[in-house]
């Protein structure tokens, strides 16, 4: 007595969620799920309680009201009756500000002694040692202060400039001071500015400049101009190249049409260098680099160009010989070994760690707190919670900023790991 | 009152400092130690020693108010604050009293939601240029580069002066006052300011102390004190009053050396027997022991004596008295009775 | 042979001459100088720089170090024994104040006839990282390894032994369960292993530690967290963190790994938030927002707080350097333990992990380092690592406006901890690169 009957039809039994591991990675990620959001919940629950008992509410208006404090070093108009958010954007443009300066200088110094470590003079590559293990293994705060404090006892003050034989002169034929709290650079003016702002003279004899963002502006757009026409040229002259196979001689074009129509535009705004003077406590007119900004760019730019120097050695090492090696046997040049065969190698090794060293040196900046350099952390994250009492609102800002600034700079990484990786097969 | 969080195992009385609840005094006495926020190091009003022991007059504060409570002036966790954590410090209940040369102010009152207890130090904010800049006024210092100290009342302070006189300046934000000093020193800048006894307490260890001098103008009031949390008025209270039992000492002349003999017996002074307890029921009044203000005069003795040994004219501060005087002398140091 | 040539060749010379010396200009000093400093002009010109910059170095600072002064009570002191000697307080160095201060700056305020603890807790680390360090050490010492957390916490805080042994006990606790409870049910032994700890330490371990404590009272002073500063704070913050760090970092670099994308993008997230804002905005978190997040009333102290940021931070840094070790390995491990049936743990714990991990170290020193160094961003809370404890010195009427000595110290100090770590992930890089070949 045999009953045929279908072979059974599997079931969903409960237990399959755990046993079963087509199953068992849902029931993970759900059970997962719930608890990040039970936790999630428990903590903006302790929050809303927590503030409650504080009397205080969570609102982002504080931001429109008057700062009420001065900053120093202003990349856009700013003064103390403007309002807080003003005063976070003036110290975002500072941050970034130092951690441009920073990348490009510390990328040179670091090259540079990566590439002098590798000397075989030995006094010059010993030096080097001692620079970068010394920048390496001594905490960054401790460098900006120490920096930032040599740099205020041994240079001059504004004062030794004066007098019948000053104690200290300005240097370029007069044209940049040197000082403890600063260098004074000349910038340029222009007389016939368009931006409406009243020209002035501010010492009688030198003429009225004024200087305004549509001058600016108008500079910049007659370069990038030339740029597009200079791009054209080129484009045009590898089209004949391909097509003659005789590539027209153009230098002389580009650079007509980078300079010229710049000095025309230069001319027609009278642009003037402005050169920095004593005048009363300090120097004023030129463009001054403060202190702080010097201390900390020298600080940052020293000590991740002593990282960078030691990436820069790596990847050097990690090109083998055999490549050049090779190269030559194929009967390339030296110039072309280096740009077609060592340089691409060894820029894969480099650029990954040397942009996660520009990642750090952005986020370092945030030590200007050592010399009051009035960054974000100093304006958003220091006066302006200090004042309002709104730390958890402020410091969530502050924290947005930095993470949208590192995953600009991670994205660019990664974009660049991809481009680059070896593909394993 | 202490909640088990699920922490409980890692519940080392340590590490988990305390718990903040309505009743402050409750839990101090339950931790058997008062959480006193102060500077992390300003000259004569708190600083650690070689030993780490704390000094200072706003420690002193501290210690009067622990040896109210404990009747033992060392029961005092000192917990050094900056500029920038010391309001959320006390807001979160992480201390109990925040004695930190911290300006009273109307905002600070209402908004952060902070309780002045009094002023134990009247202050105001000064100049100091060196001799030989030939400044006599502050409004003289059109184009000066200015030192100030970031976190403080003295930022804005400054910002609204140089805006009333219609005169620029440059400011250098400094986060201590050791870096400021240094700063001045090198003449990165042409001014240092703050409070006008931070300036005095400055100057006097300078290599040169002649070659600096304070300007007359004073652009702000600064009154000086002690705070705690609102919503707590009976641990407002026992700061209130702690410190003007110190105040009172000093008007009836009531020292660290004849404390003792003082509080022995009842005098034929009423105020002082009450003050001391010997007569009266104030320390119950308050809920603490009868003699809490003599232990707390005894912990540091008065107000004036407090003032003397840490930034007085025989320190090397040497503040004179001045606003800090009793009222009696022309001062503004006075206490509400205690009756 | 040579009398084949005598005949034939007219001359011959039949001995070797003795060998003359190389020109003077190729040997020794000269030769050496000539390779190695003026090989060409412009290394000629790179020697002379370089020289004249640390004879213009040591020519401004060796004086300085020269005159200086230790046997000072204060800078007035100081100052005025400078004085006798016609200098003034530029010419010489006042290193009294470290002879004055440099167990604070070491120690902190932690009592001084304790002052062995924290050194010893120093040790037992270094005793307790070697069976992980050195592989030449038997395997049985991991068991140490495991227990120098709990040793260095009692040395350090101190107080009853009873607490940190009943934390140990919870873990027993759990490997109890996970024995008794798997042959039962595979899923109710790992639920049991999580679950029955944390009952554990919740209801029973405390009211046991304190029952006992009561009882047998047996342990060392405490000593609170207040106490601590300078280089010992430092390195409390530095090892603490990382000890707790690695364990979530090997989790975090797993999970991102994974395939299940609810588990991968947590940890992507998590990893990113850390990495991407800078430690000091953290450490402010840690001292202004944490207690927001913890249910009202709790209330940490601030070195604890730290401890906790610190420690997620880290953990991220950890999660990448794991993540490369476990990127490192080729496919075919991954491979060879799914082909001998392996479960996804099993793989991990006898043949992933071991080898990713022995990959890492030296990128783990290098956390640690960069870790240390960071500890120093903790005097912007007002905690008193060595750069706040300068402060704090030149607070005391006595120090007020000393400055470089206190930094050069502080700075030396770091140099010698770091360069020697850097030093040991470098002996290991190479030893790791020799072993592959």
């Amino acid at each position: 007595m045999s009953t045929l009957t279908d072979p059974p039809k599997p079931a969903f039994r409960l237990s399959q969620l755990i046993y079963d591991t087509r199953y068992r990675s849902i029931t993970i990620q759900l059970v997962a799920l719930l608890l990040m959001v039970l936790g999630i919940g428990w903590l903006v629950n302790n929050t809303v309680q927590n503030l409650a008992a504080l009397g205080k509410d969570f609102n982002f208006g504080f931001l429109d009201n008057s700062a009420g404090y001065d900053i120093n070093q202003r990349l856009i108009d700013y003064n103390s009756q403007m309002s807080h958010g003003r005063a976070a954007m003036v110290g975002i443009l500072n941050t970034l500000l130092v951690a441009f300066l920073g990348c490009v200088t510390a990328t040179v110094i670091g090259v540079i002694a990566g590439v002098l470590r590798l000397s075989k003079n030995w006094v010059v590559s010993r030096l080097m040692a001692v620079y970068v293990e010394g920048f390496r293994n001594v905490p960054l705060l401790l460098w900006i202060i120490l920096i930032f404090s040599i740099m205020s006892e041994s240079m001059p003050q504004p004062k030794d400039f004066r007098g019948a034989e000053p104690a200290a002169s300005m240097i370029f034929s007069d044209h940049v001071a040197v000082t403890n709290r600063g260098i004074w650079i000349p910038r340029l003016g222009f007389t016939n500015s368009l931006s409406g702002n009243e020209a002035v003279a501010s010492v009688e004899g030198l003429p009225a400049v004024a200087t305004g963002g549509a001058d600016w502006a108008l500079i910049g757009v007659t370069l990038l101009i030339s740029i597009i026409a200079i791009g054209f040229v080129r484009t045009r002259a590898s089209q004949l190249q391909e097509a003659t196979g005789n590539r027209p001689t153009t230098w002389y074009l580009q650079l007509g049409l980078l300079v010229i129509p710049f000095v025309i535009v230069a001319l027609f705004l009278g642009m003037t260098v402005v050169t920095p003077f004593l005048k009363g406590f300090n120097f004023t007119e030129g463009t001054h680099l403060r202190n702080s900004l010097i201390a900390l760019w020298i600080a940052l730019s020293l000590y991740t160009g002593a990282f960078i120097a030691e990436i820069v050695r790596a990847g050097i090492l990690a090109v083998s010989k055999g490549q050049s090696e090779a190269a030559f046997a194929l009967g390339m040049r030296p110039n072309r070994t280096m740009n077609l065969v060592i340089l691409p190698q060894a820029m894969r090794v480099i650029v990954p760690p040397l942009i996660s060293q520009y990642l750090n040196l952005a986020k370092n900046s945030s030590l200007a707190i050592a010399v009051g350099y009035m960054d974000v952390r100093a304006t958003l994250g220091g006066i302006t919670i200090n004042q309002t009492g709104r730390e958890l609102e402020g410091m969530l800002l502050l924290g947005g900023f930095y993470l949208l600034l590192s995953l600009l700079i991670s994205s660019v990484m990664n974009y660049f790991n991809n481009r680059t990786q070896l593909r394993e097969r | 009152m202490k909640k088990t969080v699920f922490f409980g195992a890692l519940t080392v009385a340590a590490l988990v400092a305390g718990v903040a609840s309505a009743a402050t005094l409750d839990d101090v006495k339950a931790r058997g130690s008062l959480n006193c926020g102060v500077t992390t190091g300003l000259v004569g009003f708190a600083a650690p020693d070689a030993n780490g022991v704390w000094e200072g007059f706003d420690v002193g504060i501290c210690r009067a108010v622990a040896a109210a409570i404990f009747g033992d002036p060392t029961a005092v966790e000192f917990v050094p604050t900056t500029g920038q954590t010391r309001f959320t410090a006390l807001a979160s209940g992480e201390i109990d009293l925040l004695a930190r040369n911290t300006t009273w102010t109307f905002s600070r009152d209402t908004d952060l939601k902070f309780e002045f207890v009094g002023v134990n130090y009247y202050d105001g904010q000064g100049f100091m240029v060196p001799k030989d800049l030939g400044v006599s006024s502050a409004k003289d210092l059109d184009g000066a580069t200015v030192c100030i100290q970031t976190g403080t009342t003295t930022e804005l302070n400054l910002a609204d002066f140089f805006r009333t006189n219609n005169i620029s300046y440059e400011p250098v934000p400094i986060e201590t006052n050791a870096e400021a000093q240094q700063q001045y020193l090198s003449g990165a800048c042409d001014v240092y300011t703050t409070d006008a006894s931070g300036l005095a307490a400055t100057r006097a260890t300078f290599e040169a102390p002649n070659d600096h001098t304070l300007l007359p103008e004073i652009i702000s009031k600064e009154p000086l004190g002690p705070l705690v949390r609102h919503g707590d008025s009976e641990w407002g209270d026992i700061a209130r009053w702690t410190l003007n039992a110190l105040v009172s000492a000093e008007e009836l002349g009531v020292t660290s050396s004849n404390i003792a003999e003082l509080a022995a017996a009842p005098t034929n002074n009423p105020e002082v027997n009450r003050l001391l307890g010997t007569e009266g029921q104030l320390g119950s009044m308050i809920g603490l022991d009868a003699n809490w203000a003599a232990n707390a005069i005894a912990a540091g003795g008065n107000y004036g004596e407090l003032f003397e040994k840490n930034i007085g004219e025989s320190t090397p501060i040497g503040l004179a008295r001045g606003l800090n005087a009793m009222w009696t002398e022309g001062g503004l140091i006075y206490s509400p009775p205690f009756r | 042979m040579s009398d084949t040539n005598t005949h034939s060749v007219s001359y011959v010379r039949e001995s070797m001459l003795a060998e003359s010396a190389p020109p003077s200009t190729e040997t020794g000093t000269i030769k050496w100088m000539r390779e190695n400093l003026f090989s060409s002009v412009l290394n000629s010109v790179l020697t002379v720089l370089s020289i004249l910059v640390v004879y213009w170095a040591v020519s401004k600072i060796g004086p300085w170090f020269w005159n200086s002064v230790w046997d000072a009570g204060s800078l007035t002191e100081c100052r005025e024994i400078l004085a006798a000697k016609g200098m003034t307080g530029h010419d010489g160095a006042c290193f009294g104040v470290i002879k004055d201060r440099w167990q604070q700056l070491i120690f902190g305020f932690y009592p001084s006839e304790y002052y062995w603890r924290p050194v010893l807790a120093l040790l037992v680390f270094f005793v307790g990282i070697t069976p992980v360090l050195f592989d030449s050490v038997p395997r049985k010492m991991l068991i140490l390894t495991i227990l120098t957390p709990f040793v260095m916490y009692l040395l350090l805080w101190g107080g009853a032994i009873w607490l940190p042994l009943m934390v140990v006990a919870g873990f027993g606790v759990g490997y109890l369960a996970m024995k008794f409870l798997s042959p039962v049910n595979g899923l109710l032994g790992t639920i049991g292993a999580i679950i029955l700890p944390l009952i554990f330490w919740l209801y029973l371990a405390g009211p046991i530690a304190g029952w006992l404590t009561f009882y047998a009272p047996i342990g060392f002073e405490f000593v609170p967290s207040k106490s601590f500063g300078g280089f010992t704070l430092s390195l409390v913050i530095g090892i603490v963190a990382i000890i707790l760090s690695l364990p979530l970092g090997i989790l975090l670099a797993l999970a991102r790994q994974s395939n299940l994308p609810i588990i991968k993008y947590s940890a992507v997230t998590f990893i990113e938030v850390i990495r991407g804002v800078p430690l000091i905005v953290w450490l402010f978190t840690a001292s202004l927002l944490l207690n927001y997040f913890l249910p009202p009333g709790t209330n940490f102290d601030l070195m604890l707080r730290v401890i906790i940021m610190v420690t997620l931070f880290s953990a991220a840094y950890i999660a990448e350097v794991v993540r490369g070790g476990l990127a490192a390995l080729p496919k075919g491990q991954y491979e060879g333990g799914d082909s001998l049936g392996l479960s996804y743990w099993q793989s991990m714990q006898l043949i992933i992990l071991p080898q990713a991990l022995k990959i890492s170290i030296p990128g783990i020193v290098n956390t640690f380092i960069g870790l240390f160094k960071d500890t120093t961003l903790v005097v912007f809370i007002g905690l008193f690592d060595p750069i706040g404890l300068a402060g704090a010195i030149r607070a005391s009427t006595d120090w007020n406006g000393i400055y470089w000595e206190l930094f050069i110290f502080i700075g030396v100090m770091f140099f010698i901890f770091c360069f020697s770590m850097g030093r040991y992930s470098l002996y290991l890089e190479n030893k790791l690169q020799r072993e592959h070949r």
